[in-house]
């Protein structure tokens, strides 16, 4: 019964919070537009009982998820989505590995401080750490101001407001997501396997492709799905540091809900954004699955 | 085998494979090797003993290129290799983790290093398959590391530093892991190994019975020194200070004064109202200089009646009996107090065993038997 009840938890939790919410937004999304409140039709009415069931059914259509495919808005979005998701995730790697390294190669008493300083940013609101990119990177912010002082730029770079500015953002945002993984990785790697390598006629660099990078795959793998799954959803940024030209599924999403109230196409982008997502969700499982097991 | 006893280092003509000339290293205000001169010959085994923190380790990794000397020189082959890095030199380690690639299968592992000399991949595979089968590894090639045992992993992190054919194996705690039969069994492998590809071992231990066993020459270190450097057999019979003595295998040690007693000979007086105990010894000793008679336990006979033609007889009183199988120790109390151990082999059953707790006892030995030393 007790362990009835321990299995029960997660799966309630799932239903509750996973499974209900999203069976409401497929509803929403197989749903026409309606002027009323709530802003779509048809909407289940259990007073006209067997007949009142039957003809909700019947009214619900694929017409949305049609739509998606006729506006070329959307796939455009999705695949602009793709690429951003990737390349900042492929700069994250980039940026958060030697981090990552430098931190598990430190002296044993830098560690902890060094873990802390990764994780400070967190304790400030993710938001306002946005608004401050924006102070830095707008034409008269501190970047601009520095690159003009040094005398490297005769006049401020345009960087709000187009892709870039949403690249540093993702990066900023996520490379914690990226480093603590790949730290974990890097910090069980035994150094003896290094000097072995080396003995065995590695030079330092063919050792750490060969032994160092091999071990710590499972950290690079976890630490790049950690990234790719939030930054291909992602609203905040490309709303806020991003411009006109900057194309992502979450912004359409919202625009779709906030500005044009249609929520049956926003919910229709929704199901296919998760669609999507599942992809690497499962990847990312099944990596953690094999880690796991690689550790027994 | 050849029919000439092999000892090189008796020969003043040979080159010694590896040279340590007056080698210091120091960790920040730790010296952990203090002007060391060593050789090692071509087909050597030998063995670096010491108690942890003596410095064997430093000297290994020093020969393996993982520590640069603070000072001083080592040649391999009459040439200087502190400036050449470990990856360019002619030397393979076999780490006391074994350091096995947890990523790569057993036959890739041992390929790793022939693959790092760009050898042609059908040269790989034979000398891969020559490995695991001087190891005994065949069975497990696609395996990877943690899906075998622990002597399994041994003979794959040996099969992987021999299947470059170094000049040289460094071997650092190779057995630790392993439990006490496993043990055994592997020091002989490792000697027959040894002698079927003639590489020069050098093995670093704390453990003096695994010294003993797999050795041509041991060198026991204490403090970054090395304390002596001779045959297992030397260093057992004939150690040159108390320390050896003491780190070798059980030892009694009798403190006296020494005098001359006729040729070779010496008189210690060792305690007040005792007959003083004859000993000799080809080091020379001033009258009423001070020293230490070494003596084995297994070299003291124990009898009921004293001896009539022993040189040294004294008498006592069985303290303790360690029981040990094949042999028995018995600790005799002298009347000054001392403990003295002596060892039996037991050719009786236990039931018919002479002495008991609390018996009186008279122990003797020869004038040869002990090693008188001057410090």
């Amino acid at each position: 019964m007790r362990r009835l009840v321990l299995i029960a938890v997660p799966y309630l939790w799932l239903l509750a919070l996973f499974l209900v919410p999203f069976a409401i937004v497929l509803k929403i999304s197989l749903s026409d537009t309606a002027l009323s409140i709530p802003p779509y039709a048809p909407t289940l009415d259990f007073s006209a009982g067997w007949e009142g069931i039957r003809s909700f059914f019947a009214e619900l259509d694929f017409d949305n998820f049609v739509w998606l495919t006729q506006d070329d808005l959307y796939w455009k979005a999705y695949l602009s989505s793709l690429s951003i998701a990737l390349v900042s995730t492929a700069i994250t790697l980039l940026v958060g590995y030697p981090i990552a390294y430098g931190m598990a190669r430190a002296p044993e008493e830098w560690r902890p401080t060094l873990m802390m300083l990764v994780i400070l940013p967190f304790w400030t609101s993710f938001l306002i750490r946005v608004y401050a990119w924006m102070g830095i990177l707008s034409s008269e912010g501190f970047l601009n101001q520095l690159l003009l002082w040094v005398g490297i730029v005769d006049e401020p770079l345009t960087i709000l407001n187009t892709n870039t500015a949403v690249y540093i953002g993702i990066v900023y945002t996520y490379l914690p997501f990226m480093i603590l993984p790949i730290y974990a990785a890097l910090d069980r790697l035994d150094g003896s396997l290094i000097e072995a390598a080396e003995d065995l006629g590695c030079s330092r660099l063919t050792a750490f492709w060969l032994v160092t990078i091999p071990l710590s795959r499972n950290g690079i793998v976890a630490g790049c799905f950690l990234v790719f799954i939030p930054a291909l959803g992602e609203f905040v940024i490309p709303s806020l540091l991003g411009g006109s030209g900057t194309l992502m599924i979450g912004k359409v999403l919202w625009e779709e809900f906030f500005s044009n109230r249609d929520w049956p196409v926003a919910s229709a982008v929704a199901v296919v954004l998760l669609l999507i997502l599942v992809i690497p969700i499962v990847l990312f499982q099944r990596n953690q699955q094999k880690q796991a097991e690689a550790d027994q | 085998m050849p029919e000439t006893v092999f000892a090189p280092w008796s020969d003043p003509d040979a080159r010694p494979l590896i040279r340590f000339q007056n080698v210091t290293k120091r960790f920040g205000d730790f010296t952990a090797i203090h002007d060391l001169t060593l050789d090692i010959f071509e087909r050597e085994f030998f063995a670096l003993l010491g108690p942890s923190g003596c410095g064997k380790t430093t000297l290994m990794r020093m020969l393996a290129g993982f520590e640069t000397p603070t000072s001083g020189r080592i040649e391999l082959a009459g040439k200087d290799i502190v400036p050449v890095p470990p990856n360019k030199r002619a030397v393979n380690m076999m780490f006391q983790s074994y350091a096995l690639f947890p990523h790569l299968s057993v036959w890739d592992n041992i390929a790793f290093g022939l693959r790092r000399d760009n050898m042609a991949k059908d040269a790989i595979d034979r000398r891969v398959d020559e490995m695991l089968k001087l190891t005994r590894l065949g069975r497990f090639a696609r395996r990877k590391p943690h899906q075998i045992s622990g002597g399994q992993r041994q003979r794959v992190a040996l099969a992987r530093s021999l299947a470059k054919a170094p000049k040289l194996l460094l071997l650092d705690e190779p057995l630790g892991a392993l439990d006490a039969k496993l043990r055994q069994d592997t020091q002989f492998e490792l000697m027959d190994i040894q002698e079927k590809t003639g590489t020069t071992f050098v093995i670093v231990t704390h453990d003096q019975e695994e010294a003993m066993t797999v050795a041509s020459r041991i060198a026991v270190m204490d403090q970054g020194e090395v304390i002596q450097i001779a045959t297992p057999d030397k260093i057992y019979e004939e150690p040159e200070s108390v320390y050896v003595a003491d780190f070798i295998g059980d030892v009694n040690l009798i403190e006296g004064r020494a005098s001359a007693h006729g040729e070779g000979r010496f008189r210690i007086d060792w305690a007040e109202g005792q007959q003083p105990l004859i000993a000799a010894s080809r080091l020379e000793f001033a009258a009423g200089q001070q020293c230490h008679l070494a003596i084995r336990p297994e070299k003291i006979a124990i009898s009921a009646e004293r001896p009539s033609d022993a040189d040294n007889a004294v008498q006592g009183r069985v303290h303790d009996i360690a029981y040990l199988g094949n042999l028995s120790t018995y600790h005799v109390e002298l009347p000054t107090g001392a403990i003295v151990k002596a060892q039996t082999a037991n050719t009786r059953r236990i039931s018919r065993r002479d002495f008991t707790w609390e018996d009186p006892v008279w122990l003797s030995w020869t004038a040869t038997a002990g090693v008188l030393l001057a410090n």
